[in-house]
């Protein structure tokens, strides 16, 4: 069977799909996802669909399960390149993919899993106890 | 009754597997930019299409697509209609609420597809199939 690619990128897979979505091939997106972000220990997740002319339930199901799946394995994911009118058919339909963080391209997708990371590791480091009572962020940080 | 003449030929889809799925909104598709709808128009009814041909074939079994242009002497449009012979819809109230599904979906394909369409129509009788009938009109 047909699989789409996933590329790694330092600790970001990359996903773009260009092809009309069987949904078969969906779900094996799904689960080859879950695989490589254990197999490469992968943060980040970008799937780009700027190819997709739409998006319907079931796709708009699987960015969600991708996106609350890996949550679960310590990686964010990001969807970008969404056209207007998907994104306008999509909240129409009734799916508005709440849960699942957007970025208009690529480049974006990646500053903000950086940022998520940042922040993240910033307030884990922030409620961590600290015996010294020295409250400054460490200096890798800063 | 749903008001709309037929102008043009009507094109079939049999909706057998998933690979149907993929040729029915390509179809429809084609279909909506020789009907010169606008793009968010064709993008609404591609996933609607999408969404009852799914239907179709997860509920009713398999199937057909029907799609054709049409007109209600004002403006033009695209009519598709969905047909199974599968087991019915016992409750349609019920069908077309927002989550429920008995196919382990969101639930959002009658009731979705009926909001991104102009005209909806349901026939279902137990045993004996659905028909979903729907039109796109050119704003």
């Amino acid at each position: 069977m047909d699989r789409i690619p996933v590329l790694a990128l330092g600790d970001v897979l990359l996903v773009s799909i260009q092809v009309d979505l069987e949904d078969q091939l969906a779900l094996a997106l799904q689960e080859d996802l879950s695989d490589r972000i254990v197999s490469t220990g992968a943060h980040g997740v970008i799937i780009d669909i700027t190819a997709l002319d739409i998006v319907d339930s079931f796709v708009g199901r699987m960015l969600a399960t991708i996106a609350a799946v890996s949550k679960v394995l310590d990686a964010e994911t990001v969807v970008v390149g969404m056209r207007p009118a998907v994104a306008i058919t999509l909240v129409e339909l009734g799916l508005p993919l709440r849960g699942v963080r957007t970025a208009l391209n690529v480049e974006l997708g990646l500053k903000l899993l950086r940022e998520v990371r940042l922040g993240a590791f910033a307030s884990a480091v922030d409620s961590r106890p600290d015996p010294t009572g020295d409250t400054s962020a460490p200096p890798d940080l800063q | 009754m749903i008001n709309a003449e037929p102008s043009g030929p009507a094109q079939v889809q049999l909706i057998s597997g998933d690979d149907d799925v993929v040729r029915v909104r390509q179809l429809v598709r084609a279909a909506a930019v020789a009907t010169k709808l606008s793009l968010v128009d064709q993008t609404k009814l591609v996933t609607a299409a999408s969404e009852l041909a799914r239907n179709t074939l997860r509920h009713g079994g398999g199937g057909r697509a029907e799609v054709q242009p049409v007109n209600n002497g004002r403006r033009n449009g695209l009519r598709i209609i969905f047909v199974d012979e599968g087991p019915g819809i016992p409750d349609v109230d019920r069908a077309f609420a927002d989550g429920f599904s008995t196919a382990g979906g969101l639930g959002l394909g009658l009731s979705g597809s009926r909001r991104l369409m102009d005209e909806f129509e349901l026939v279902t009788e137990a045993g004996a199939g659905t028909t979903v009938t729907a039109v796109k009109w050119e704003r």
